[in-house]
C-alpha cells in the first residue's frame, strides 16, 4: 500500500506517558477480523478509550480536546507483544504520522516503517522534556525534519538528532516500500533460491 | 586464513542472505513461511492490486488457528466476520496453489503446533509468520520469528524480507530444573529477569544443561516466548533428541535425503570462541514455579513469593500502580491461596501432548473445583488425538473437565472464549496484557502444572504440594 511521503512534520502532539503499551492495547485481538484495511483507527486504543457501553472514557486522552496533533508521544517499550500490523494502521488511519518514545519493540517498529509512520526513538530526558512541554501547553508544537533526523521542541528550541537507517529513510522521503526494490530483483532471488536446502 | 568461529544464529542468518544494503536491511531469503486467517487477507489484497503471483506457492503453508470456535467445529461459524476470514484464507490459498489446512482438515491446528508436528520445520531453516510467537521454530535451530502484514506480502510476492541483523544474546541456564519446575518457569523466570523489553534488539540463543535435557515440546515452549522479553526470537542448537523428533514426520527428509540433511543439521552449532554482544547465567536451582502478578510477562515471581515493591521494580511507579490495579491486587500480596476463576490450558506456548500429561498428572484422582470454568484446548488434532489415545480424556472426564477442539482459543479471545470482566484466570499461554482474554480480563501466566494445581483447589496453590 502506497503511503505519504514523509519529510518535515510540524505538530502539536498527543501525550501517552504510560510504559510498556503493547499492541493489545492499541488495537485489541476482537477488532482483528477485518478482511481489509479499512477504519482501524475508530478502535484504536479501543479498551482505554471506550467504556462497555462504547460512551467515551473522559479520562483517556484521545478524549480530551485540548491535544489533537499528528504525533503521538508515549512511554518507553511501545508497541510490544502482537505483531498485528493493524496495530500500526490504527495509528496511521487515526491520523498519526509519528511516534515519539524512549525506546520501540522491534516489530512494532518495522510495521511502522513499512506503512509511512516514523518512529522516532529519543533519550529519556528528551522524552520527559516533550511530555512538559506537551502538558505545560497541549497548543507546543513538534517538529520532526527526517531529512536532518532532528526532533525538535518548537517553544524551547530543544532538539536531538534520532536514528534511522539510509535505505529507509530513502524509501520515507519517497514513499516507495520493500515490496517496489523486492520486486527490481526477483532475478538475483531466483538464483538464490534454485542453490538453497530448501 | 581459518573462519571466524560462528555462532550458530550468524550460521543460519548468513546462509540466507540474498543481498546486503549499504546501511540498511539485508535482503534476507525465506525457507517456510506459515499463514493464518487475521493476518493475512490485507496482504493477499496487496498482491491483487499490485497484479503481483505469489512466487513460491509449495513455500507457504496456510492453517486456520486465531480465529476459529473451539466447540461444534463441524457447525458454520457463527460470527459472520469470523467466518468471512477463514472463507479468505480457503479461497486465497486455493487461488495461488498454497497447502491449506482449514477447519475441519485433521491436520488443522495452532499453526506453531502443527509445523512441527508434521515436520514442515527443520534445522537450519528461516521461518516467517504474521504472528510474533512463530519464535516457537526456534527450538529446532531455524531463525524464526514474527512478521507484519506489508513483510507477509514480501514474502508471498518475493519469498523475501528486508531485515536488519539483530544483535546476539547468549543465555545459559545450567543445573537441572527442581520437582515441579518445568519449560515455562524456566522461560519465565528469564523473562522476569531481563524484563519484557530486556532483550528487544537481539536474537537468543538458549544454551545449558537445561535445554539440553529438555523436551522438544520443551524447548519449543521457551522459544515461544522469547519475543515476550523483546527478541524476535530464540534458538536452540539441534541435537539428537531434535533429530529423534523429527524422523519420520510426514513432510521430514527421507531416506539419502535424510542423510544428507542430518549431515548439515550436525553442523548448527555455535562454534568454541564465536563471539556474542550479551551473555546472561542462570542456575537451575535458583528457578520455582513460577506466577505472573502483573499487565505484562515480565512481571512474573515464584510462586511462594510476594508482589514486589513499585521500589524494587523500579521503572515508572505509575505504570506499576496502574498495572497492579488493573489486576486487582497490592504490593506485598502473597500469590499462593489468591482465589481464581477460570484455568486456560492449551496455546502455542503449552498446548502440546507434554503440557496435557503435566495437566492430567496432577488433576488424576482429584476433581475440579466447583466454581473453576476451566478450557482444556489441545493445539492441534493430532495432540488431541494423543489426549485420547494416552487415556488423558478419561482422567479429565473423571475430575470433571471437557476436553474442547484446537485452536488459539482464549489465548488472544478473538473468538467466544472471552474471560468476563474482572475474574481471574490462571492460563498457560503467553500475554498476561490488560484484555489480552477479554475485555477487563485479570491473567496469571503460568505453568500447566500450576494450572492444574489451581484447576482443582480453586486457588493460586504451589503444585509441588500436589505431587507426590
Amino acid at each position: 500500500m502506497a503511503y505519504d511521503k514523509f519529510t518535515v512534520l510540524t505538530s502539536t502532539a498527543v501525550p501517552l506517558p504510560i510504559e510498556n503499551v503493547d499492541t493489545d492495547q492499541i488495537i485489541p485481538a476482537r477488532f482483528l477480523k477485518a478482511t481489509e484495511r479499512k477504519g482501524f483507527g475508530d478502535n484504536l486504543f479501543r479498551d482505554w478509550r471506550y467504556n462497555n457501553d462504547d460512551s467515551p472514557k473522559q479520562d483517556f486522552v484521545l478524549n480530551n480536546p485540548i491535544y489533537t496533533g499528528k504525533i503521538l508521544v508515549a512511554g518507553k517499550n511501545f508497541g510490544s507483544g502482537s505483531s498485528r500490523e493493524h496495530a500500526a494502521w490504527a495509528i496511521y488511519d487515526y491520523g498519526f504520522r509519528c511516534v515519539v518514545s524512549s525506546f520501540f519493540a522491534d516489530i512494532f517498529k518495522n510495521n511502522s516503517l513499512n506503512i509511512g509512520i516514523l518512529p522516532v526513538q529519543v533519550t529519556p530526558t528528551f522524552l520527559d522534556k516533550i511530555f512538559l512541554a506537551v502538558e505545560a501547553d497541549p497548543k507546543a508544537e513538534i517538529t520532526v525534519n527526517l531529512e536532518q533526523q532532528s526532533i525538535t521542541i518548537a517553544a524551547t528550541g530543544e532538539s536531538e538528532s534520532f536514528d534511522i537507517n539510509s535505505y529507509k529513510k530513502h524509501n520515507l522521503m519517497n514513499g516507495y516500500d520493500d515490496i517496489d526494490y523486492l520486486q527490481a530483483m526477483k532475478d538475483e532471488i531466483r538464483v538464490f533460491a534454485d542453490k538453497s536446502k530448501y | 586464513m581459518s573462519q571466524q568461529p560462528a555462532t550458530l544464529f550468524d550460521k543460519v542468518w548468513d546462509a540466507h542472505v540474498v543481498r546486503k544494503i549499504e546501511d540498511g536491511p539485508d535482503v534476507f531469503f525465506i525457507d517456510r513461511h506459515f499463514i493464518h486467517e487475521v493476518t493475512s487477507p490485507v496482504a493477499f489484497l496487496g498482491l491483487e492490486n499490485r497484479k503481483l503471483q505469489v512466487m513460491f506457492p509449495n513455500k507457504t503453508f496456510a492453517t486456520a488457528d486465531h480465529n476459529t470456535p473451539t466447540i461444534n467445529q463441524h457447525l458454520p461459524v457463527q460470527d459472520p466476520l469470523s467466518a468471512n476470514q477463514l472463507k479468505a484464507l480457503e479461497t486465497n490459498s486455493a487461488k495461488y496453489g498454497i497447502s491449506h489446512w482449514g477447519l475441519g482438515n485433521p491436520k488443522n491446528g495452532i499453526v506453531h503446533v502443527v509445523g512441527p508436528e508434521n515436520g514442515i520445520t527443520l534445522p537450519g531453516m528461516t521461518i516467517v509468520c504474521g504472528d510474533s510467537h512463530t519464535s516457537t521454530h526456534g527450538a529446532f535451530g531455524a531463525i524464526a520469528f514474527g512478521i507484519g502484514t506489508s513483510e507477509v506480502e514480501m514474502v508471498l510476492s518475493s519469498q523475501c524480507i528486508m531485515q536488519p541483523k539483530p544483535k546476539k544474546m547468549l543465555i545459559n541456564v545450567n543445573g537441572k530444573l527442581g520437582k515441579g519446575v518445568t519449560p515455562k518457569d524456566a522461560v519465565l523466570y528469564i523473562i522476569a529477569q531481563l524484563t519484557a523489553a530486556g532483550a528487544t534488539g537481539y536474537f537468543i540463543e538458549y544454551a545449558g544443561q537445561v535445554f539440553r535435557e529438555m523436551s522438544m515440546e520443551g524447548r519449543m515452549t521457551v522459544c515461544n516466548m522469547s519475543i515476550e522479553m523483546g527478541a524476535r526470537g530464540g534458538m536452540i542448537a539441534p541435537d539428537e533428541t531434535t533429530f529423534a523428533y523429527i524422523k519420520g514426520r510426514e513432510k521430514a527428509p527421507q531416506g539419502e535425503a535424510w542423510d544428507t540433511a542430518l549431515a548439515y543439521w550436525k553442523t548448527l552449532k555455535t562454534d568454541e570462541g564465536a563471539a556474542f554482544d550479551v551473555v546472561y547465567n542462570y542456575d537451575a536451582a535458583d528457578i520455582e514455579p513460577q506466577i505472573t502478578y502483573g499487565t505484562n510477562p515480565g512481571m512474573g515471581i515464584g510462586i511462594s513469593q510476594r508482589i514486589p515493591t513499585a521500589e524494587v521494580v523500579g521503572g515508572s511507579k505509575a505504570s506499576y500502580e496502574k498495572s497492579l490495579d488493573y489486576m486487582g491486587f497490592h504490593e506485598n500480596d502473597a500469590m499462593i491461596g489468591k482465589k481464581i476463576d477460570y484455568v486456560f490450558i492449551g496455546s502455542c506456548t503449552n498446548g502440546r501432548i507434554e503440557d496435557f500429561r503435566a495437566f492430567a498428572s496432577i488433576v488424576k484422582g482429584r476433581k475440579k473445583a466447583d466454581h473453576v470454568t476451566a478450557w482444556i484446548v489441545p493445539g492441534s488434532h493430532i495432540v488431541e488425538a494423543q489426549i485420547r489415545e494416552e487415556g488423558i480424556f478419561d482422567i479429565l472426564t473423571e475430575a470433571g473437565f471437557q476436553l474442547r477442539q484446537p485452536g488459539c482459543s482464549a489465548c488472544l479471545a478473538m473468538n467466544d472464549d472471552k474471560i468476563p470482566a474482572g475474574k481471574y484466570a490462571v492460563s498457560t499461554s503467553n500475554r498476561n496484557f490488560e484484555g489480552r482474554q477479554g475485555p477487563g480480563a485479570r491473567t496469571l501466566l503460568a505453568s500447566p502444572l500450576v494450572a492444574a494445581a489451581a484447576a482443582v483447589t480453586g486457588v493460586v496453590t504451589d503444585p509441588r504440594d500436589l505431587i507426590a
